[in-house]
């Protein structure tokens, strides 16, 4: 994959990317604005419309969540919340969804880090091979790793193992990564390593003082997809898991579903959507300044 | 003779120097190279392999234990261990004399094409709005952005929760303008539109932010040559915004075609692939083989090569295909 179109971005200048070059206003009629207008609050609104109805209902008492009259908020209660912590395993499920999103994002941040900038700086046999290996594993389909890896880690005694999950997000979520920084690295420019080398940094010193603090938008966007690849992941964790004390929260949750043609328990899984949601929204809330930065730089050059 | 034992050190030497040279690139890649290796390589090899036998969770151990009364165990060769089979599974699998795999491959086409169509052109769409300058416009992107910070297993939820038969808004909406409660999960073809919508209404986030990206990476010169010589907004649209983003646009095509292929849990715990399996794709139905009554690895092991076969050959095929319109990719 050759760099196709390329403009050498300054990643410090390209770090807020709002402020690059939108195309000038000039000259829009009014009509055209009120369009434009019109267009983006209507997909706002779709955007965000399922969230704020699940935050919504998750505070009615459950006759009203199972209603068929549309109420946006009708004697609101905390009860569904209540119920939720005190009756149900959803705060260990929780804790072990931290845990693994955690560590998954700890180690494929160090991995693709330092993968992507080997990649990125060095001329070294088995780069292009390696470039295409990392396009090619977005391919596999969980369905022909999972019994394979489910062996594997039989094998070594981690079914039912927060770190089993572990492994096999890293697996999941390295490779495009490492692709993403790569592509992010490639736009600080190599004199800051030539001007290291003078310095007396050795390559790994010129990586971690030099490079990785300059590539923080890039690696905001790694922790973000790392994470939530870890927190919402759900065929692994339905198959490696099999004690409730070990669930996440995306097989956890299933349990709230019973098999039709019983109801699920919605007034269990609206307050859970909701708690679920914040952390990966407060990680989203970090990473969405750099989002564009981060994330085509690796885009546009491949 | 003397030339051979010449050229062993030299070559020695010659593999030192690669070494001193590229120590510490290999180094840095190690980690990574050593997981994909141990956990999709070999698993992929294995896959391949469990894929020519016939092994399900019944004939998977090679011997059968049985608790003796005094609490030891009593092993006996399994009667009928699994074996190799040749491409028995693959011929089982595409005639449909197991499991469903054609009408599973009409559904996942449909639901790729469908998915990846939407995602695009949407994403382009709001893209280009987005790329202008007008107030308030951080305060959209992010409104326009956060579906991706919705886990995918709570997206399938909330959207569930909003198609539901009884109480869900989408029908109480619709009994207002008098349309009946319609079931959405009841039959194929309102199933599959149900989904498409949730895939959508996941998936655009993340074109959005790459075409704007590829966007603001087209250099505004263009836009203002193209201007000068007349250009009205729609032919500056064709020949100067769609050619920028070529580079862009084929990468996150290929990817996102890729990943809704591949795509899991939407389908899976929305409607466990419901209607009686009639939107089951091809990876719920693999994991099904897999994970659901007798275990059946080797069918799930077939299924996943078939996907990957595909795969390659539709990614082999576009990079045909775009280097023929001259991209060099």
């Amino acid at each position: 994959m050759k760099p196709a179109v390329m403009t050498t971005q300054d990643p410090i200048a390209a770090a807020p990317p709002a402020a690059a070059t939108p195309r000038h206003a000039r000259g829009r009629s009014r009509r055209g604005s009120i369009l434009l207008h019109a267009t983006v609050i209507s997909a706002s609104a779709f955007a965000v419309f399922p969230l704020v109805w699940i935050l919504l209902s998750s505070f009615k008492p459950k006759e009203w969540i199972q209603s068929s009259q549309i109420t946006l908020v009708k004697e609101p209660t905390l009860a569904n919340y209540q119920a939720l912590l005190a009756n149900t395993d959803f705060l260990v499920w929780f804790r072990n969804s931290a845990v693994v999103a955690l560590f998954t994002m700890v180690f494929g941040i160090a991995m693709s880090a330092s993968a992507g900038y080997a990649i990125s700086r060095f001329r070294f046999p088995g780069k292009r091979p390696l470039m295409w290996t990392f396009l090619i594993t977005q391919m596999f389909p969980v369905a022909i790793l999972i019994v394979p890896i489910y062996t594997i880690m039989a094998a070594l005694g981690l079914i039912n193992t927060p770190a089993s999950l572990v492994i096999a997000y890293c697996t999941v979520a390295v490779p495009f990564c490492t692709w993403m920084l790569k592509g992010y690295f490639d736009t600080i420019p190599v004199e800051i390593d030539e001007a290291g080398r003078v310095d007396g940094l050795g390559p790994f010193g010129t990586f971690w003082r030099l490079i990785l603090p300059l590539a923080r938008p890039g690696l905001a966007v790694t922790a973000f997809y790392t994470f939530l690849t870890a927190w919402g992941e759900v065929a692994y964790a339905s198959a490696f898991l099999n004690t409730n004390d070990r669930f996440t929260l995306a097989y956890g949750l299933q349990t709230f579903v019973p098999k039709s043609p019983a109801l699920p328990l919605w007034e269990l899984l609206t307050p859970a959507a909701v708690l679920i949601t914040i952390p990966s929204g407060i990680v989203f809330f970090f990473a969405q300044k750099h989002l564009v930065a981060g994330l085509t730089a690796g885009g546009t050059k491949g | 003779m003397t030339a051979a034992t010449a050229a062993a050190p030299q070559r020695r030497r010659g593999i030192r120097r690669t070494f001193d040279q590229h120590w510490y690139a290999w180094a840095m890649v190690a980690p990574v190279v050593i997981v994909l290796a141990v956990l999709v390589f070999y698993p992929l090899v294995n896959g391949i392999w469990l894929s020519l036998t016939n092994t399900t969770e019944a004939n998977q151990a090679a011997e059968i234990c049985v608790k003796s009364l005094g609490g030891g165990q009593v092993c006996t060769p399994s009667p009928d261990p699994a074996r190799f089979i040749g491409l028995g599974n693959y011929v089982d699998l595409i005639s449909g004399r197991v499991g469903r795999f054609w009408p599973q491959l009409e559904i996942t086409l449909i639901w790729t094409v469908g998915c990846v169509f939407f995602h695009y052109t949407i994403g382009l769409a709001l893209a280009i709005l987005l790329n202008r300058e007008f107030k308030g416009r951080t305060a959209y992107r992010i409104l326009l952005i956060l579906p991706w910070a919705v886990p995918a297993f709570v997206s399938a939820f909330a959207w569930k929760f909003i198609f539901e038969r009884d109480s869900g808004i989408l029908n109480a909406a619709l009994g207002v303008v008098g349309i009946g409660p319609i079931d959405w999960f009841a039959t194929t073809p309102t199933a599959l539109m149900a989904f498409i919508v949730v895939n959508v209404w996941l998936g655009v986030p993340f074109m959005m932010v790459a075409v704007l990206g590829g966007l603001q990476s087209i250099p505004a010169e263009l836009y203002e040559a193209s201007a000068m010589d007349g250009a009205n907004p729609w032919q500056q649209f064709v020949n100067v915004t769609l050619p920028g983003l070529r580079p862009v646009s084929a990468t996150v095509i290929l990817l996102g075609t890729i990943w809704t292929f591949n795509m899991f849990p939407i389908i899976f715990l929305v409607s466990q692939g419901g209607p009686a399996g009639g939107t089951e794709i091809l990876v719920t139905g693999a994991f099904k083989a897999a994970f659901e009554g007798i275990r059946n690895y080797s069918l799930a092991a077939t299924y996943g090569v078939v996907i990957l076969s595909i795969l390659v050959v539709y990614s082999v095929g576009y990079r045909f295909f775009l280097r023929k319109q001259g991209e060099v990719w």
